[in-house]
């Protein structure tokens, strides 16, 4: 294993140079261009600048910073972080299953040490708790010489904490007078902090909590404008924007959702254009062109029923007029082929499901008895359809099954088994499982949608036998 | 100056004021001093004023200087426990006590001092592991400790009973004590308090907690080899002797350089200490809580503010600072939702209201939300189910809304039983301030819909 240690460079100059080279991606070559690029953030940049102050200068033992997402909470502390080139460590707590994966990458990342082929993706330290992350956080910060910086370590998603071990949480925000080292700890997340103080209080260690707002409509107008495609002028690319978030932006506020979408539309938005049929200005003319194909986008490509390839693919598709509209499915949430007789006993699940068992002579009987009218009682109900579906034994779901299958259907060992591959298909449930062979019970977890489609398929009317429709 | 700074100061010449160079810890302008020294003060590190924990924790602090020193002095075995609330200032007696007794000679090289932290050592193996490591015993090599953790024990233990009361003393310190009492079978209390009770090695035990009903968690063999000595700290201060600690922690001491900086300073301070509206400020946080911990937040922003060309903290910082201390998060945080999360969260207010708090699931609220929809189509853009449950789950992930059952129940996610957490009075906050509010929802969360 080759440990490769950087060598001792107080001298921050060379340290930025060895970030450049690592992320270009991340860190821009020019630092101006950094700070410049991240916009609508001046007032939390400042507030964070100032409370990391000088390198040498202690810091708040753990700063909580909180904000919907897309809000610019990693954007903000890590180009401040790299923009400086301070010590720090970054990890995002999804990544880590266990605690030693966390603890081990924060110590690989401040020791500067990174897993490749070459030493065969081993961390540098082994580290099971916080006990020994202490100690060797003291070592490695006294080997790489920079005892008089302050050390940044930045926990993204830290909710994720919380699931982990009961002490790392408090521990990571008392890191600093633990370990006696000028450490600062950075929690992000999307969670407000009360959520937080659990089990044996942790409130004693309070962070410094920093809320970074969500985008204002002119601010994400301006920053989503700021990535105006070529050829078009900016005002008109705003436009274009404006006109998208008065559809998207009652639903969502997200930054990059709207991005994403402005990027995948603006082809059609052009279409006109590019065909001669309008111009820039003839701005009615486009939105009447564009209106119906972004509202259709918000039940497609926004629900990710479409995929982004195939909604552009779908685009491409109509611009050149071939005419295949129809590589848009409609819904693929009720499509699914199941044999003749699973498809009974869905349906006859579905009504056991949600039709209370009293109603059941009424429904199914072929000499329904007298039903007495009791409209007091009934007005009191909730509706099933709301309450969600009711467990039923075995036998009421086959007696429901014989009474609606027109033709004898022999009790077979085929039947049963189809009932517990719908289990396995996830289309029933089975609830409880004291005895599974004696009286198991299930539950339909279909919605009504998809239950009329597969009614549809076998000509059998299904809110005829609903208790709530009927009644 | 680092990159970063520069080119921040280019870009926002407003917000960003000049700041010297970076320089030496303690060379550099006379801000970076004053910065680094006021720095410390609230950030944890330093012990405040030892005079005002004198003032306050006379007694406690003489009974604990007693207690060491007759262990290391006259080799008496002892055990104690501090309790308070926090922010009482426990660590930091114990820390005052520590550094007095250092510097006493006598007492000093007859101890070996043992810090133990319930955090980090969460079971008996590490803890034991520690203290070898701490004490330098000769199976420890580097910093590694080699052994089982039977045999760390029994080496332990011998090496404690060996010793007569002649002895070298030691004191154990164990931060978060309450945390121990959780190990298994409470083995490491059970020596220490067994060896504290024998005549063998002479050691005081220290414990440092929260909790005031720590007695009670521990088992009946370790409670009874306890000395059922408390130490109680808590936060008695009062207001006057408050604002004096404010005043303290902003004081700047002669020594850093600059007479007249310091001169000029400690005037600003005094003046803004008398301050009617800083007054006030301090006041409400005394009222919220008493503890100096709160006060040292109080203080970080505006102490962290000070640059060249603002170099005095105003009445207005600590304004400012105790706004943002007081900030109610969940309401900052509906207030970055979209207008169709707000009516799906004032729907669910209103099946609270009328199910007199009783879960609700997915279909009533869109049951709800559909009702009202319906009535005021030509304000409110209706929506599809599926982007009505996107937005209901974006809540759930926000966690606005909680299932009632834990995240492993098998019913669909539209049935599910939830719970709002958020109070009505927090949603009218945030309606009055939500920008582009349509006036219609304002009028449908004060008034439901009649069914």
């Amino acid at each position: 294993m080759t440990r490769q240690f950087p060598q001792k460079c107080n001298d921050i100059a060379t340290r930025a140079e060895e970030f450049k080279m690592e992320d270009v991606s991340l860190v821009a070559s020019d630092t101006e261009d950094v700070t410049s690029r991240i916009l609508c953030r001046e007032k939390q940049m400042a507030m964070l600048y100032s409370l990391m102050g000088e390198p040498s200068q202690p810091t708040c033992p753990s700063v909580f910073i909180y904000g919907h997402g897309a809000t610019g909470k990693t954007l903000v502390v890590s180009t401040l972080l790299k923009a400086a080139s301070l010590p720090h460590a970054f990890v995002n707590c999804i990544e880590c299953q266990t605690s030693r994966q966390l603890l081990d990458s924060i110590l690989d990342q401040v020791a500067n040490h990174k897993p490749h082929p070459e030493n065969n993706y081993s961390s540098l330290n082994r580290c099971e708790n916080m006990n020994t992350f202490v100690r060797l956080l003291k070592k490695t910060i006294e080997e790489r010489g920079i005892e008089n910086q302050t050390v940044y370590i930045v926990l993204d998603k830290a909710e994720r904490l919380r699931n982990m071990d009961g002490n790392l949480l408090p521990a990571f925000l008392n890191l600093s007078q633990l370990s006696g080292c000028n450490v600062c700890v950075f929690l992000l997340s999307q969670i407000v902090w009360e959520k937080f103080l659990f089990g044996f209080g942790s409130n004693h260690f309070e962070p410094f909590i920093i809320h970074f707002p969500d985008y204002t409509k002119s601010e994400l107008l301006e920053i989503i404008a700021s990535d105006c495609p070529k050829g078009y002028s900016a005002e008109f690319y705003s436009s274009y924007v404006n006109l998208l978030m008065s559809i998207f932006y009652m639903v969502c506020r997200d930054l990059n959702e709207i991005r994403h979408l402005a990027q995948l539309n603006f082809p059609k938005y052009v279409e006109p254009i590019t065909k001669g049929e309008a111009s820039e200005k003839d701005s009615h003319k486009l939105w009447r062109h564009i209106e119906p194909h972004l509202k259709k986008a918000l039940q497609t490509v926004y629900l990710r029923e479409v995929t982004s390839e195939q909604w552009e693919k779908y685009q491409r598709d109509e611009i050149s007029q071939t005419g295949q509209s129809s590589i848009l499915p409609s819904s693929s949430r009720t499509q699914i082929e199941l044999p003749f007789y699973s498809k009974y006993l869905l349906i006859a699940a579905y009504l056991a499901s949600y039709n209370p068992a009293r109603y059941d002579r009424r429904f199914f009987s072929k000499n329904s008895g007298k039903v007495k009218k009791s409209a007091v009682n009934r007005k009191k109900e909730t509706s099933h359809q709301l309450l969600g579906p009711r467990a039923f034994p075995l036998d009421r779901l086959m007696a429901i099954f014989y009474s609606i299958v027109d033709s004898r259907v022999a009790p077979t060992a085929n039947i049963f088994s189809q009932i517990s591959s719908l289990v396995t298909l996830q289309l029933l449930a089975q609830v409880g499982h004291e005895d599974q062979l004696d009286t198991p019970k299930y539950k339909c977890t279909v919605s009504l949608e998809f239950i009329r489609s597969i009614a549809r398929t076998v000509s059998f009317d299904v809110i005829r036998y609903l208790y709530d429709f009927v009644k | 100056m680092s990159h970063l700074q520069e080119a921040f100061r280019k870009t926002f010449p407003a917000i960003m004021p000049k700041r010297n160079c970076r320089r030496e810890p303690l060379g550099g302008s006379t801000i970076d001093r004053v910065q680094s020294i006021l720095r410390r003060r609230v950030c944890r590190i330093e012990v405040p004023p030892k005079d005002i924990i004198e003032e306050n924790l006379k007694e406690q602090r003489q009974h604990l200087v007693d207690l060491i020193n007759r262990c290391a002095v006259r080799g008496e075995s002892n055990s104690a426990i501090v309790t308070g609330p926090h922010g009482s200032g426990k660590t930091m007696l114990v820390s005052s006590v520590l550094r007095e007794i250092e510097s006493n000679p006598k007492v000093s090289k007859n101890l070996l001092i043992i810090r133990l932290n319930g955090l980090l050592q969460t079971d008996d193996k590490i803890a034991i592991q520690e203290i070898t490591r701490q004490l330098q015993l000769d199976n420890v090599v580097g910093d590694k400790v080699f052994g089982s953790f039977a045999e760390n024990l029994a080496f332990l233990l011998e090496a404690l009973k060996r010793g007569s009361d002649t002895a070298q003393s030691v004191l154990f310190i164990l931060e978060e004590f309450d945390l121990f009492a959780h190990h298994k079978n409470q083995t490491l209390l059970y020596n220490l308090f067994d060896i504290c009770q024998s005549a063998q090695t002479p050691i005081a035990v220290i414990g440092v907690t929260r909790r005031l009903d720590v007695v009670e968690l521990l088992e009946k063999r370790v409670k009874s080899r306890f000395s059922h000595r408390h130490i109680h700290v808590f936060n008695s201060l009062a207001f006057p002797a408050y604002k004096e600690v404010c005043k303290r922690v902003l004081t700047l001491p002669a020594e850093v350089g600059d007479a007249k900086f310091v001169k000029r300073w400690n005037q600003d301070i005094e003046a803004l200490c008398s301050n009617a509206t800083v007054h006030d400020v301090l006041k409400k946080t005394y009222q919220l809580d008493k503890s100096i911990c709160r006060l040292q937040s109080l203080l970080l922003l505006p102490i962290c503010k000070v640059t060249e060309d603002h170099p005095a903290i105003e009445a207005v910082d600590l304004v400012e600072s105790s706004k943002h201390l007081g900030a109610d998060s969940k309401a900052a945080m509906l207030h970055g939702i979209s207008v169709l999360q707000l009516a799906l969260v004032i729907a669910m207010k209103h099946l609270t209201d009328l199910y007199e708090g009783d879960p609700f699931n997915f279909e009533m609220l869109y049951n709800e939300y559909l009702k009202f929809v319906q009535r005021k189509a030509h304000v409110v853009q209706s929506f599809e189910k599926p982007v009505v449950l996107k937005a209901f789950e974006h809540l759930v992930s926000l966690e606005i809304v909680k299932p009632v059952d834990g995240h492993g129940s098998r019913t669909q996610k539209e049935y599910r039983a939830m719970s709002l957490l958020v109070t009505s009075a927090q949603l009218m906050d945030v309606l009055n301030t939500y920008p582009g509010c349509p006036s219609e929802l304002k009028h449908w969360a004060s008034n439901p819909l009649p069914s």
